[in-house]
């Protein structure tokens, strides 16, 4: 069986700078892979290339065995693959509401039978569903714009769940969270990891939200793989420790 | 408290429906015929509004679309082509070109976009003038004929007032119907953050090219209302000046407000007609009351309205923490 992520000999330059230099990993299944790394480590430079932000200058993605290389983020998703920035971005000028169902409705039908068809694209009992699973059911007439950091932050999350999706990358999910509202994003994402067999790859600094949601851990450094492997066994590698534990 | 307000605002839209039903019995045939102008105007400004205030594509091409459509039925009329007909040429004409100015929108934004819209302004208007043998050139086109709709002749101004509200009422219609479905929601996505719309699965480049080409389409139609209103047409009618006055239409109504454009067209087109007592000084005093709406209200005069009703709204919500926290005080403290 193929890998749900398989990314090829990945580098991505800017100019002088090799933000990313031939990186090799697979993701399977069901698996929560974590991706720890210094600040400027290539970490969402990957992700750009893996989800057709940016073209990768050299390698290749595969998603259940396909290539991807180049496609456009919007047909990827299309595909099952949905992700979260590192910086938030939910649409504040809309609803929760109508952030969860603009998340999905492309999903639905064809542009022009979205056109003719419901305004909700048949949607509403989905984001409903969705914002109470996110504990937000008090907040779904809100305009995104005037929720608090955290909360916004939980409906980008949100967002990324609404179309089913079979892989999400999230880049820092857990940045500017306070403790309460992490420790609710880590169960939920725990959830549709078991239910929905949802595959996690996840940009994250806070080590203790790492080792207790992942499977696996993935450290990069200067834009390479360093080191690879069990929570507990990349804690305590020493190269980890130096790069970027140590500080 | 907001539902009031929305109450407020139904009743307002319905009172301004029926005082412009109304208008005839009190307006002079010039009054009727500005207000026809500001119906045929606001059609362009609310496709103006679908582009720029939706989905945040500026373009200061409307002009070139109106004169499109104007020229598509002054041009058809001498072949006996029935109005009806040359009205939907001049909209899918206008959604065709429309369509192919939005290829540079997805290369370029904002101001770089503006000028490149500038451009075909500028294009068309000299196509307009230089091609003599099919637009008349300088001498433009007259005596272009007001329609007869199945038998109802719209020669006479009151009639016609008539027939472009109706005109104006179907277009207001498509494009609600077009904003309440998915796509409103696309263009606002497209308009916000069109990095996050792509991840979600949001084909930007498509929804950028039909927001160039609904908004051309409405000003084509525009236009085609337009030619058979002044019954003369002439290349400088749409040039720059208009697209800037439709640009300022969308800005000072209220860019991305449903109701926006209406109120635009209407500070544009009827304002300087109220001044006129001023006499030279009118287009003066005009000036200086968009400069200081602009300075002080740049989300245009809807947006003023709904700061207001934030204002009201937040008013009325601390009001109700404050007694709830009353309340709260009184009770006894038990631990
Ligand atoms: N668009 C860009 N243009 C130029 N350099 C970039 C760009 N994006 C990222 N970089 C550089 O690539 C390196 C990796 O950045 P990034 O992927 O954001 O790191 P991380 O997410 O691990 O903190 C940094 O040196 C950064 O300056
Ligand atoms: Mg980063």
């Amino acid at each position: 069986m193929s890998h749900v992520l398989e990314v090829r000999n990945v580098a991505k330059r800017f100019g002088g700078v090799t933000a990313v230099d031939d990186v090799s990993f697979c993701v399977d299944e069901g698996e929560i892979l974590g991706i720890i790394g210094p600040n400027g480590s290539g970490k969402s430079t990957l992700f750009n290339c893996v989800l057709g932000q940016l073209r990768p200058t050299s390698g290749e993605v595969l998603v259940d065995g396909r290539s991807v290389t180049g496609m456009r983020p919007c047909d990827l998703n299309r595909l099952g693959v949905s992700r979260t920035f590192q910086l938030l971005q939910v649409f504040p000028q809309l609803s929760v509401r109508d952030n969860l169902i603009l998340a999905a409705q492309e999903h639905q039908g064809t542009m022009l039978s979205r056109l003719f068809g419901r305004p909700d694209a048949g949607l509403t009992a989905d984001a409903e569903q969705m914002i109470s699973f996110f504990g937000m059911s008090h907040l779904a007439g809100e305009m995104a714009g005037g929720l608090s950091y955290g909360q916004q932050k939980l409906l980008d999350a949100a967002m990324a769940f609404m179309a089913g999706p079979r892989l999400v990358l999230l880049d820092e999910p857990a940045g500017g969270v306070n403790l309460t509202m992490l420790g609710h994003l880590k169960e939920r994402l725990k959830t549709l990891n078991s239910e929905r067999k949802a595959t996690f790859v996840v940009i994250e600094h806070n080590m203790e939200f790492v080792m207790s949601l992942c499977t696996r851990v993935l450290v990069l450094a200067e834009g390479k793989i360093l080191a690879e492997g069990k929570p507990a066994e990349v804690r305590s590698n020493p190269k980890v420790i130096e790069a970027y534990l140590g500080h | 408290m907001k539902t009031l307000l929305k109450y407020a605002q139904v009743a307002l839209v319905v009172l301004a429906i029926a005082a412009l039903l109304a208008a005839p019995l009190v307006l002079k045939p010039y009054g009727i015929f500005v207000l026809s102008q500001w119906a045929v105007m606001a059609i362009a400004a609310v496709g103006l509004n679908l582009t720029l205030g939706y989905a945040g594509q500026i373009s200061l091409a409307q002009a070139s679309f109106v004169g499109i459509g104007a020229y598509t039925v002054a041009l058809l009329q001498p072949f006996g082509v029935p109005f009806a007909l040359a009205f939907v040429a001049a909209g899918l004409l206008s959604f065709a070109i429309g369509w192919v100015l939005g290829y540079p929108a997805l290369r370029v934004q904002h101001h770089y976009l503006a000028f490149v819209t500038l451009a075909f302004t500028t294009l068309v208007f000299l196509v307009m003038r230089n091609e003599e043998w099919l637009t008349g050139g300088i001498y433009g086109i007259s005596n272009i004929k007001r329609p007869i709709i199945l038998g109802w002749s719209t020669v006479k101004p009151v009639p016609f007032y008539y027939f472009a509200l109706g005109m104006l009422a179907l277009v207001t219609a498509i494009v609600w119907w077009l904003l309440r479905s998915p796509w409103g929601r696309a263009f606002t996505a497209l308009r916000e953050n069109p990095i996050r719309a792509l991840s979600l699965g949001i084909d930007t480049r498509r929804y950028t090219l039909f927001a160039f080409a609904f908004g051309s389409a409405l000003g084509g139609l525009s236009g085609a209302m337009h030619a058979p209103l002044v019954q003369f047409i002439e290349p400088t009618s749409f040039g720059l000046s208009l697209s800037l006055t439709l640009l300022l239409m969308v800005i000072v109504g209220g860019s991305g407000y449903f109701l926006g454009p209406f109120v635009g067209a209407l500070v544009a087109v009827i304002m300087p007609e109220w001044l006129r007592f001023a006499d030279g000084l009118y287009l003066i005093a005009y000036a200086l009351l968009v400069l200081l709406l602009m300075t002080f209200c740049p989300s245009g005069i809807l947006g003023l309205f709904g700061r207001l009703a934030n204002l009201i709204e937040t008013r009325a919500a601390s009001a109700r923490r404050q007694s709830l926290s009353a309340k709260l005080d009184q009770k006894p403290v038990s631990s």
